[in-house]
């Protein structure tokens, strides 16, 4: 087959010709991927062939090796292990030639292959001689620069790829040398030292060994720091960046240098080009984030620990450091706050806030006099930077150390809202926002905002909320944080109550405004607006609420007959409805919270289930998420009313269910079936049969996202709870998958946090599917359950011999066990007999501090007593 | 390398909540199921089955179960034996379940702001159960006082009166004789919803505002054998301690009771409610004998142990003497036994508040009704009385010491 017009004309300017060119290719990959392997590995590597044929051989070639989607993945590394070894071996060595290729293309994208070869091969052992093959490209007296470039650089991807423990130490070690010397300044071509420089970034996971002896440490340190001091621009920056990687990989080791460091990271902060000055800057910033990090995990006593010690470097670079920050601020750029802008002034005020909350109170006599003398500066960008730096600083330090400085320059802030330059008025609208969201704590008894200065807080903030976009967002961030403040304490919420009719109309107004190009204002106005309705205090605000409720629902009704013509149109439509429809769910929940209120809900819920009906059928995930929570908040609102919208809104229910793409989306439907089961309880019963099919379905389907599955088995407890003995005819299916997952439950290994979360959350999940399961059978036919208590039984035992054991498992396990005895009886009493560990189990939960679990063991023994004595 | 993507949140994080939606709901949904799941176990509804079952279980032997009975009974928890258990057993076990108050020997801090105060009607103390349409008050011994209809939340076999069938009440009540009421002093589960884990200040809250909601004051009916009424509760404030100590009420005062506003209702003697009387507000200021005659000396009632200690009923129990094994073994008496002392004229010596002797004069054996001895904070109050009783004035100097701004929190509160 003629592959090289294949690959031109799949890059051809014409749209027929690149479709089918594509076509053929896909074709040709199905039917035969040997050789289509062979073909592109050949292309790639031939010298008499154009070059842009030879790229995308080598591209696709990569993406047939490897995909982001984990299953996809996993599929590939198989079609490649598959090939037969001959051939694989041919391809290898045809790439491998490539590196030497004068095509700069050709040799870059044969390193990028052979790493994603080695990505499956070198974990398996199966390339065992790749590294030695690689770092005799560049021993070898003769190797071409070119050569030694493209190699440096598979070198680097290949470490990228795979893990440290997939070499051996031998290899690491030369690995480094080779690197090391391509850094080196003896190296007279820039393109291998660029590429040994961005090598080394990918390869420092590997050298933990060789950072633990001193000489070697030191070595690969004075290296850096020299490539650091380079000539080209891109070689510095990439030192930098091999720096930053050190100090969060090797911050323990870094002490001896840390004075060469400080003179390196301030000179290029001060006089080299930003690219490089934003690296020194983000050095700075990680160290904290280690500081940040031991004391978050090991308190800051200065206690050797033995995991982790503390060499406060930043407290010891602070008379220098921070004086270095406070100069970058000054360098704004003109339009900063038009768009995510990442410059000088920003790495800076960011790295001024990781050291406060690093270093504390110490940072506040070295920033306030920089702040006093600066911020009435009639330049503005003196003013703005005194306010940055000044807002920087509201984290960390104590409430009494910024309580003083905050209360004298509330006024002064408030004032600079009319300051005549946008970014000045920004910046000040921000730090409000972080003195609301530090200083205002109703709840524990502290707040900067007092009775006599809230009318002109609010009359700032409700005017200044008509400013310019940008300034009207970070307005809407402080109303935010204000709210904030007064969450889950009714007692404060009221001293808000006079303001938030208000604050509603003005959020309202904001949401409406079309100055913005971005959505992002209206985004900001309605979730402020969110937190004012959690933070009201219902007694007082009731009757605004239900008014908010009425003219929310005006605005989702209009959103669903608006004209939609282009893609634009359709994304801005369901980007509105979500804000509109997660409105309407915090407004459910906070009216549903109070007795007197609830009733107000239902008086509105066939208008509302309608608007939520109609926007299902405008079609779009995430509006569909907001919707769905809504639901589950009104069917609570609700109660048995509900059943009536079950016949229409059961189909959107079930696409929900079907979203495998969308996790999210389908978590929160099935959660959303536990909502209704309670609200419905046996009137469930007519879409059961729907319902278990697509969670049954859901739960063998391969790619459905992991942190479904929990959900889904709670949601069968629900159901089974709900409709009791109905539940008969679905045990067959539903128990042996939670018999499967009690079982992998204990195959389960935590290698990481989130890993170790999920297996909880499993664990817990089962026990409440039994819980629900064994309840519902309690009065009738509880014998049915009979051949899953050994099963029950056994999971339970191999919970309480797992020491480490989370304490929601605990619970969610002595409750099954109650559940087990509660309904089986004396049927167990047998069963127990045989696995008598229940009764230290139950000891052991009684001997804890935890009331609700002292509680839910006794009547778990009380259970279990019934069940063994009678 | 880009730049961190959170550090370039510093200054333009954007306010997205969608995650604490989920969270909010999440833990909306989790509070809801374990609501219903706790129904249909009916965890409370358990307990009351034993207790309504113990009264017709006497008639049964003790079989099976009993040999961990005694380590279980430390732990307070067998539910499910005590309806196996018999008499005096029985008994104790039922007792255990009242939160009996200290007696005050000395005042607590502040009183003013952590305490309510309110006089206590004199009377039997009893437990009142109401479920699946009977109304059962027990008295502090477990046994039985009365069983007849009442308006309290399925008290009566009415049609639409009681409500959801699982919404059982318990109350903690005190039988006055001469208006055949009972006064309600506190609450533990009303209609199915346990106070057990609540603090002083809900439950009285919960007390006054749902005990007349359910019809239980009003006067007797067909259906409604006992009238059930609120006592006022005040905070202990001057004008609080005034009116429990002074101020009319419609039964016999016996001394006044003073809650810790946070404290949980437990089972058992708690410092964190207490007894305090004086002549004035109680006939009883003196303990008396079986005759209603005060005896010329101080009697105690102590337990004996098998070492020989003689001890009160607190947990852990407190050594007032001690008996030689020669004096045991001629006497014929058994560790566990009950035994009556009075108090000689050495009196009771004390050290920095605690007993360093007693001079005690053995009387007699204790009759076996009688299931506790008594409790230190009790003796000590009696002995007080006898010989420097803490007065009133006392308690109103402790109340009005500056200590507290919030001394005034109004009496509205509890008693509206």
């Amino acid at each position: 087959m003629e592959v090289t017009q294949l690959l031109l004309s799949a890059q051809s300017p014409d749209g027929n010709t690149r479709l089918s060119a594509e076509e053929t290719l896909k074709k040709f990959q199905e039917q035969d991927p040997s050789s289509f392997f062979v073909s592109l590995s050949i292309e790639l590597s031939n010298e008499e062939k154009p070059s842009e044929s030879r790229r995308l051989a080598g591209i696709i070639l990569k993406n047939s090796l490897d995909a982001k989607d984990i299953i996809t993945k996993e599929r590939l590394s198989q079609q490649w292990f598959s090939i037969d070894i001959n051939i694989k071996n041919q391809i290898k060595e045809s790439l491998l030639r490539t590196l030497v290729s004068p095509v700069n293309e050709a040799r870059h994208t044969s390193s990028q292959v052979i790493a994603k070869i080695a990505s499956i091969e070198v974990p398996r052992k199966e390339w065992p001689d790749l590294i030695a093959r690689l770092l005799n490209n560049i021993t070898q007296q003769n190797s071409s620069s070119q050569l030694k470039q493209a190699t440096l650089q598979a070198l680097g991807y290949v470490c990228e790829e795979i893990n440290p423990q997939d070499l051996e130490q031998s290899e690491v070690n030369s690995v480094l040398t080779a690197v090391v010397q391509g850094m080196a300044q003896t190296e007279q071509n820039v393109d291998v030292r660029l590429a040994a420089v961005q090598a080394l970034y990918n390869a420092l996971d590997f050298a933990q060994n060789n950072f633990e002896t001193e000489m070697e440490r030191t070595f690969i340190m004075k290296v850096i720091c020299e490539t650091a001091v380079a000539k080209e621009l891109d070689i510095r920056q990439a030192a930098f960046e091999c720096l930053v990687s050190i100090c969060s990989t090797y911050y323990e080791m870094l002490e001896p240098y840390m004075d060469t460091l400080y003179t390196l990271t301030s000179n290029a902060v001060k006089v080299d080009e930003e690219p490089v000055a934003l690296q020194a800057i983000e050095f700075w910033s990680s160290i904290c984030d280690d500081e940040i990090l031991i004391q978050e995990e090991y308190g800051d006593d200065e206690v050797e620990s033995t995991t982790a010690t503390n060499f406060q470097f930043i407290k010891k670079a602070l008379p220098v450091l921070v004086p270095m920050l406070l100069e970058t601020l000054l360098k704004q750029e003109e339009d900063q706050d038009q768009d995510d802008a990442w410059n000088l002034s920003m790495a800076g005020g960011t790295c001024l806030g990781l050291v406060a909350r690093t270093v504390g109170d110490d940072v506040v006599p070295l920033v306030m006099p920089f702040v006093e003398s600066n911020i009435s500066s009639p330049d503005w960008r003196k003013r703005e930077a005194a306010t940055f730096a000044f807002g920087s600083i509201l984290e960390g330090p104590s409430i009494e150390k910024l309580s003083p400085l905050v209360n004298l320059g509330l006024d002064f802030l408030l004032n600079a809202m009319k300051d005549q330059v946008v970014h000045v008025k920004d910046t000040t609208a921000w730090t409000l926002g972080r003195i609301f969201e530090f200083m205002h704590s109703p709840s524990s008894d502290f707040s900067v905002v007092n009775a006599s200065n809230q009318p002109r807080i609010m009359s700032v903030l409700l005017e200044s909320v008509k400013d310019s976009p940008n300034v009207a967002d970070k307005v809407c961030g402080a109303i935010y944080n204000l709210a904030l403040g007064y969450e889950d304490c009714d007692s404060a919420s009221s001293l808000f109550s006079p303001y938030i009719g208000d604050v509603i109309s003005s959020l309202l107004f904001t949401a409406d405004r079309n100055d913005s190009t971005s959505s992002r204002l209206r985004s900001s106005a309605y979730e402020t607006l969110n937190q004012i309705v959690r933070s009201s205090n219902i007694s007082d605000t009731a009757g605004i609420t239900v008014q908010l409720l009425h003219e929310i629902m005006r605005r989702l009704a209009q959103t669903v007959d608006l004209h939609i013509s282009t893609l634009e149109d359709r994304e801005k439509q369901a980007d509105i409805q979500a804000l509109l429809c997660a409105v309407l769910q915090v407004i459910v929940q906070k009216l549903s919270s109070s007795d007197t209120t609830k009733p107000t809900v239902a008086q509105v819920a066939d208008q509302m289930m309608l608007l939520f009906l109609r926007v299902f059928g405008c079609n779009s995930s995430t509006v569909h998420e907001e919707a769905m929570l809504a639901i589950g908040a009104l069917a609570y609102a609700t109660g048995p009313q509900f059943e009536k919208y079950m016949g229409e809104f059961y189909k959107f229910l079930e696409k929900g269910l079907q979203n495998f793409e969308e996790h999210q989306v389908c978590s929160i439907s099935v959660g959303v079936i536990g909502d209704i089961c309670r609200a419905l309880d046996s009137k469930i019963l007519p879409y059961c049969d729907g319902i278990m099919t697509h969670l049954l379905k859901d739960l063998s389907n391969p790619v459905l996202h992991r942190s479904v599955k929990p959900p889904i088995f709670i949601c069968f407890g629900d159901i089974a709870l709900a409709i009791g003995e109905h539940f008969e005819k679905y045990l067959t299916y539903a128990m042996p998958m939670l018999q499967g997952a009690a079982e992998m439950c204990s195959t389960l290994v935590a290698q990481d946090e989130d890993m170790y979360d999920y297996g909880n959350q499993l664990r817990r999940s089962v026990f409440e599917a039994y819980s629900g399961i064994l309840q519902g059978f309690k009065n009738t036919k509880a014998i049915l359950l009979m051949p899953y208590a050994g099963n029950l039984l056994h999971f339970i035992d191999a919970i309480y011999r797992d020491k480490e054991r989370d304490e929601g498992v605990t619970k969610a396990a002595i409750a099954a066990l109650g559940d087990l005895a509660d309904t089986l009886g004396t049927n167990v009493k047998t069963l127990l007999e045989e696995r008598p560990f229940y009764k230290d189990f139950i000891r052991e939960c009684l001997a804890t501090d935890d009331e609700i679990l002292r509680e839910t063991a006794t009547w778990a023994q009380g259970m279990l007593n019934r069940a063994i004595v009678s | 390398m880009a730049p961190h993507e959170i550090r370039r949140l510093f200054k333009r994080s954007a306010i997205s909540n969608q995650q604490k939606r989920r969270d909010l709901a999440l833990l909306r949904q989790a509070q809801q199921r374990a609501d219903s799941q706790n129904r249909a176990r009916s965890i409370a509804t358990s307990v009351l089955s034993l207790l309504e079952s113990s009264q017709t279980d006497d008639l049964e032997p003790v079989t099976e179960g009993s040999i961990e009975r005694e380590e279980e009974y430390k732990e307070g928890i067998y539910f499910s034996q005590a309806s196996r258990l018999k008499g005096s057993e029985a008994k104790k076990w039922f007792s255990r379940q009242l939160m009996i108050p200290e007696w005050m020997i000395d005042i607590p801090y502040p009183l003013s702001q952590d305490w309510y105060v309110f006089a206590r009607p004199a009377g039997k103390r009893c437990f009142v159960v109401s479920s699946k349409g009977t109304t059962v008050g027990r008295l502090r011994n477990g046994s039985v006082l009365h069983y007849f209809p009442s308006l309290l939340p399925n008290g009566a076999k009415v049609k639409g009166l009681s409500g959801p069938t699982n919404g059982y009440c318990i109350l903690d009540c005190v039988f006055h004789e001469k208006d055949q009421t009972y006064y309600v002093i506190d609450m533990i589960c009303w209609r199915g919803h346990s106070l057990y884990e609540c603090t002083a200040e809900f439950r009285f809250f919960w007390l006054n505002s749902k005990l007349s909601e359910s019809g239980a004051c009003n006067p007797p009916s067909r259906h409604h054998k006992y009238r059930f009424l609120p006592v006022s509760i005040y905070d202990c404030n001057q004008l609080g301690l005034h009116a429990a100590y002074m101020g009319e009420v419609p039964y016999v005062r016996d001394g006044l009771a003073f809650y810790n506003k946070h404290a949980h209702y437990q089972a058992g003697i708690t410092p964190l409610a207490l007894v305090w009387k004086d002549e004035n507000c109680s006939e009883y200021f003196l303990d008396t004998d079986a005759k209603g005659q005060i005896p010329s000396q101080q009697q105690v009632a102590l337990e004996l142990h098998d070492d020989g200690k003689l001890t009160t009923s607190d947990e852990p129990p407190v050594e007032f003497g001690c008996l030689t094994k020669d004096i045991l073994q001629k006497m014929d008496l058994q560790p566990g036994a009950l035994l009556r002392f009075s108090i000689g004229k050495e009196g009771l010596r004390l050290l920095d508040g605690k007993l360093e002797a007693a001079d005690l004069q053995y009387v007699c054996r204790v009759n076996r009704t009688r299931a506790f001895a008594d409790s230190y904070s009790k003796i000590l109050f009696q002995y007080m009385a006898r010989h420097c009783p803490l007065p009133l004035k006392d308690l109103l100097e402790s109340v009005n010491m500056p200590s507290s701004p919030e001394n005034a929190i109004n009496d509205v509160d509890m008693t509206e």
